[in-house]
């Protein structure tokens, strides 16, 4: 089985308990269709588990076959570094077929931000450090395409429609509550 | 069924077209690592598409001087326009006359399908096989396992090369 080679850690975007049973880890990009369609299906999953599933967003764009993925990225970290990480990161997903520079300026001013500061992010490829670092922790734990996700760290290979991800969930879920069944 | 070539094979030569008017052979990249990635067929509809994994990481394989070859039994005019819609950046070899003649060869055609399976060779400097893997076919088998092998090459020929020259020295 493939495992995640990078441990969720403190510089990641994480939302809910940090001491969830089941961490859900995607990498994604922003202008791929099917990571748009696997948005809400996490939103649901979210909702549907409560304080049971922690979820963390890795970034992957592919940028030669979507050439506005990378900057979506760039927006994102550039709100994340205002806190905004999250509302910019659902705004994008929500827009996706509008991405472009008028829209993520948009966005940050719907947001309270800047968005002179954010063409000028953008522009000096400030936050380009980090999502190419997130892309090569992603290629060496295999992730092969978008979405990625790694359920407890070990990728997660079934569809991601709702039902599917509830269901392995919902298994990594009874293995944590009970730790002797794992070894089987 | 024939089976994947195994580690420590000599990788069969091969010249296919890699352009409607250009032709590659395996022995022309002698002197260098080699990463030969099989696969079923062009224009396979996802965003997880193998080649455009590859493509996106290309610079990791150049770190490696590692030459990256795509091969399927798509012929090179179809290779041409599906490299262009993906803005590949790396050969596309056409194994389309005889078909498949260059998986069978490697022990990588399905003979029910008429197309390879997605199976992963890389070669070394001196053309034999270092490492291989054969992947279920609905399943992109990533980038990790090639980058793991070049990075245990790269580490065995370091090592010799320590050995031979302290050999050298005593």
């Amino acid at each position: 089985m493939t495992k995640l080679r990078v441990p969720v850690g403190p510089a990641d975007h994480a939302l809910g308990d940090e001491r969830a049973p089941v961490t859900l880890v995607e990498y994604g990009d922003y202008q791929c269709p099917h990571c748009g369609h696997a948005h809400p299906i996490v939103k649901g999953a979210r909702k549907h588990f409560g304080k049971q599933l922690r979820f963390v967003y890795r970034h992957f764009p592919l940028t030669q076959i979507h050439p506005m993925a990378e900057p979506a990225a760039e927006a994102a970290e550039f709100a994340g570094a205002h806190e905004r990480f999250w509302e910019m990161h659902d705004a994008l997903f929500e827009n996706q077929e509008s991405l472009g520079l008028p829209l993520f300026a948009d966005l940050a001013r719907d947001l309270g931000l800047s968005s002179q500061d954010l063409v000028g992010a953008l522009e000096s490829h400030e936050f380009l450090p980090r999502i190419k670092e997130d892309v090569m922790g992603g290629v060496r734990s295999g992730v092969n395409g978008t979405p990625t996700f790694f359920i407890n760290g070990y990728r997660y290979e079934g569809l991601y429609e709702f039902e599917n991800l509830v269901e392995a969930i919902d298994k990594e879920l009874e293995n944590a509550e009970m730790p002797h069944r794992r070894a089987g | 069924m024939s089976s994947v070539l195994a580690p420590g094979t000599q990788a069969p030569d091969f010249t296919l077209s890699v352009t409607p008017d250009q032709k590659l052979s395996l022995h022309d990249l002698r002197g260098q690592p080699v990463v030969l990635a099989f696969y079923p067929a062009d224009w396979s509809p996802v965003c997880g598409d193998q080649m455009t994994l590859y493509n996106e990481i290309l610079p990791e394989f150049q770190k490696y001087k590692a030459e990256v070859l795509g091969i399927s039994v798509d012929g090179a005019w179809c290779h041409a326009a599906f490299a262009k819609h993906q803005h590949l950046h790396f050969p596309l070899l056409s194994d389309f006359e005889p078909k498949g003649a260059v998986a069978r060869s490697y022990g990588v055609y399905r003979q029910q399908d008429g197309f390879c399976e997605r199976a992963l060779f890389v070669i070394d400097e001196n053309g034999v096989i270092f490492w291989s893997y054969c992947s279920p076919v609905a399943v992109n088998p990533g980038a990790d396992g090639i980058l793991e092998a070049l990075e245990n090459m790269k580490g065995k020929r370091q090592s010799h090369d320590q050995v031979e020259s302290t050999r050298r020295a005593s």
